[in-house]
């Protein structure tokens, strides 16, 4: 992955600034359709998602009392890692996204949900809303490309710290929860800049303690407790459905915007954007991934990444329906829909962790500084 | 959905550390979340209702039958209670008078309700909803109601919808001994909401009954009642209808120095009317500006000096969301329009909305 405009083939070299904002309209008019067309269908659908999330949590749970017998263990622990991930993707992820504000229902409502997750709910919103999905793979502004602590991008300089960096990206899949608020609070830069004395960053780090402190003690002590002599056994369950669910949004997380055939932006390129280029970033920015409703559900449908950053608050439900209009506009503007089974992506996007944790292999270094052409630019 | 809600029935120290205990056990949402999956209508639950029967009345009318939940508090006759009813996946909040006379509180409540063209909700409640959905409710508020001593001589002036508010009180039996008139509008015979109830009334001589067929005889001139009801003025009066006839009705009384005996309700009189651009108040900061048609809510705000949450200013983030306490606003992607009433309950994006209108931002 190199910063698109420095690319020797660039994809886009055959769009003009008029082709691009067409497809902009032909973008917008697709959005447009299906919020005249939501209703109560989708509401019913969100409604059933939750209710079967809570009831599958509570029988769990209950199931994890017993935890001492082995049978018992295995059906919970499934059961409550499955729960965590419906509740975290499907249904966190989504709802804070405001993609069922529309039913104005205030128990469904990007303002007033909080999730089971160790990021408190408004700083995710923050760094992954406001941050992430509006400046998509922009190199130096989107840090959602390797969290800060990995490096993701030939343009990003080399240091002997990435050699790590598989290691680094494993621990963080395990304990993804934990980084992601870490990453929210954007916990390194403050603490290397001195950042931590701040007021601001002091009350979110005192609100973050709070939510950890909130989780730890549900899952590592009350649940226990509850369980008598299962104590130790439902503590160890609680432990390995949080780690199946870390590892599982991991990776559909990084099968989104890290697999071979994405594209990186330079900082530079998104001046002056206008509604036609942002759209087309999100095009080339983001990866899906194939499979069965059933999968698709389990990433809270981030399986149609591409559709969820055009569209990032349309219904959930609604990106499977649109997928196939999307894609042909891909075919149509000659654009590069790029797209796997989870096992191919997530092992490409391994790879390049890999690939990239040593230095650049042929190509010279680019510095960030050096002018590049701007999306406009480079289709004229 | 985090903040510590009282727990149902705050008595009792120890219930309520159980309660305490019970939210640190579901966190992040509340042990009443996975309570309403079970068993919405119970104590403490945000008061909801379950629609028990919809009876049609007239070819555009129908009395709907609600059980609410545990936490209602009851009614007075004349009162109205708000209904937040999910129309199309999105809730809206109406205000209907109660029609049935008050009995105990686990008994159901009903509300009659008339389709008005173009009627999001009415027409909803009227020819769609079924038995089995659930509502949310309000308690019952309303002043419209009769004194603790009734009075001897009572005249009700109504119109189409606005005799359910007067129906609600003829059947909750406190006006046995007194002298009733009913003055009562619809366009044809047919139309009489309750029509066969109150012709019985009538004939019992429990009541008086006027009834007045406007598609034949015209609309009700104020200046009849000297004929139809001699002694109207020394009356307690009680009017509910549309807008012409209230104001009509208030002039008459005032003109003839009695106002105090006339009681009036207004039915949801605020229509918003979309315009292009307003006066935008933001009502915890105090601050009241002209906004024109093109000026996100947001800069709007800002440019008053008003504090507001902002995120990626293109619609995407959410993290701008304010409630629209009441006024219209535009999207400015697509020129949807978006209206609220207070208690509607609708919260919009500021950095992709303008004003269309008067409108009031909670911040």
């Amino acid at each position: 992955m190199t910063v698109i405009q420095n690319k020797a083939d660039n994809p886009i070299a055959h769009l003009s600034a008029e082709d691009i904002e067409n497809l902009g309209k032909e973008l917008d008019a697709i959005r447009e359709r299906v919020i005249n067309d939501r209703g109560e269908r989708d509401a019913a659908y969100i409604r059933k998602v939750i209710s079967t999330q809570r009831k599958l949590e509570v029988s769990s749970r209950v199931v994890l009392l017993f935890s001492l017998f082995p049978p018992a263990w295995i059906v919970g622990t499934a059961g409550l890692a499955v729960a965590k991930i419906l509740e975290n993707m499907e249904i966190g992820h989504n709802v804070l996204h405001g993609q069922w504000d529309w039913m104005r229902d205030p128990k469904i409502h990007s303002t007033a949900w909080e999730w089971d997750h160790a990021t408190p709910a408004e700083q995710w919103k923050q760094s992954h809303n406001e941050l992430h999905h509006r400046y998509t793979n922009v190199v130096g502004k989107d840090n959602d490309l390797g969290y800060g602590i990995m490096r993701v991008d030939e343009d990003q300089p080399w240091h002997p710290a990435y050699l790590g960096q598989p290691f680094y990206n494993f621990v963080n899949a395990c304990f993804f929860e934990y980084g992601v608020a870490a990453y929210d609070l954007d916990l390194g830069q403050k603490l290397k800049n001195g950042g931590h004395k701040d007021p601001v960053f002091r009350a979110q780090l005192r609100a973050a303690g709070r939510k950890i402190r909130r989780q730890v003690l549900k899952d590592y002590l009350l649940f226990p407790l509850l369980s008598g002599p299962s104590f130790f056994h439902t503590m160890a369950a609680n432990f390995t459905a949080n780690l199946i669910r870390n590892l599982w949004s991991h990776s559909v997380i990084m099968c989104g915007h890290f697999p071979e055939g994405v594209e990186t932006f330079s900082k530079t390129s998104i001046e002056g954007e206008t509604r036609g280029e942002w759209y087309l970033r999100q095009m080339l920015g983001s990866a899906n991934i194939s499979g069965s409703r059933l999968m698709h559900i389990m990433t809270g449908n981030l399986s149609y990444q591409i559709e969820h950053h055009l569209y990032p608050d349309l219904p959930s439900n609604r990106y499977q329906e649109i997928a196939p209009e999307v894609r042909a506009l891909f075919d149509r503007y000659g654009l590069k829909y790029t797209t796997g089974s989870l096992p191919r992506q997530v092992f490409s996007a391994w790879k390049k962790v890999f690939r990239l944790s040593l230095p650049n292999r042929r190509r010279p270094e680019i510095s960030e500084d050096r002018p590049t052409p701007t999306l406009v630019a480079a289709g004229t | 959905m985090t903040a510590t809600v009282p727990p149902p029935g705050t008595k009792g120290s120890l219930r309520r550390r159980l309660w305490r205990l019970a939210e640190t056990v579901t966190t992040p949402v509340l042990p009443g979340d996975y309570l309403d999956l079970v068993a919405p209508l119970r104590a403490g639950a945000d008061l909801r209702g379950r629609i028990v029967a919809v009876r049609p009345e007239t070819p555009d009318a129908a009395t709907v039958l609600i059980q609410p939940g545990r936490s209602w508090r009851g009614h007075l006759p004349g009162q109205y209670v708000r209904l937040g009813v999910d129309v199309d996946g999105v809730r809206q909040w109406r205000a209907y008078s109660v029609t049935s006379a008050p009995g105990r509180r686990s008994d159901p409540i009903s509300v009659t309700v008339k389709a008005i063209p173009d009627g999001v909700v009415s027409n909803h409640l009227v020819r769609r909803v079924r038995p089995g959905t659930i509502v949310q409710l309000d308690q019952a508020r309303g002043d419209f109601v009769l004194p603790e001593s009734v009075p001897s001589r009572v005249l009700f002036l109504t119109a189409g919808s606005g005799i359910t508010p007067v129906a609600g009180m003829l059947r909750g039996g406190a006006l046995a001994g007194s002298d009733v008139v009913l003055i009562h509008s619809a366009p044809t015979p047919a139309d009489v909401v309750f029509g066969a109830e109150l012709r019985d009334l009538a004939a019992r001589g429990v009541i008086r009954l006027v009834e007045r067929h406007t598609e034949i005889d015209g609309l009700l001139d104020v200046a009849e009642l000297d004929a139809l009801v001699p002694d109207h003025l020394e009356r307690e009066t009680w009017a509910c209808g549309p807008l012409g006839l209230l104001d009509a009705v208030e002039q008459h009384w005032a003109a003839r120095g009695h106002a105090d005996r006339l009681h009036t309700e207004r039915f949801r009189p605020t229509i918003i009317t979309a315009g292009d651009g307003g006066t935008v108040t933001f009502t915890r900061s105090s601050v009241t500006v002209q906004a024109t048609g093109a000026t996100p809510l947001l800069d709007a705000g800002e440019n008053a000096g008003v504090l507001m949450p902002s995120g990626c200013r293109m619609g995407i983030c959410f993290g701008c969301v304010l409630p629209l306490r009441q006024g219209a606003v535009r999207d400015l992607r697509n020129g949807q329009l978006t209206t609220a009433l207070p208690g509607d309950g609708v919260r919009v994006q500021t950095c992709v909305s303008a004003a269309a209108g008067p409108c009031e931002l909670e911040i």
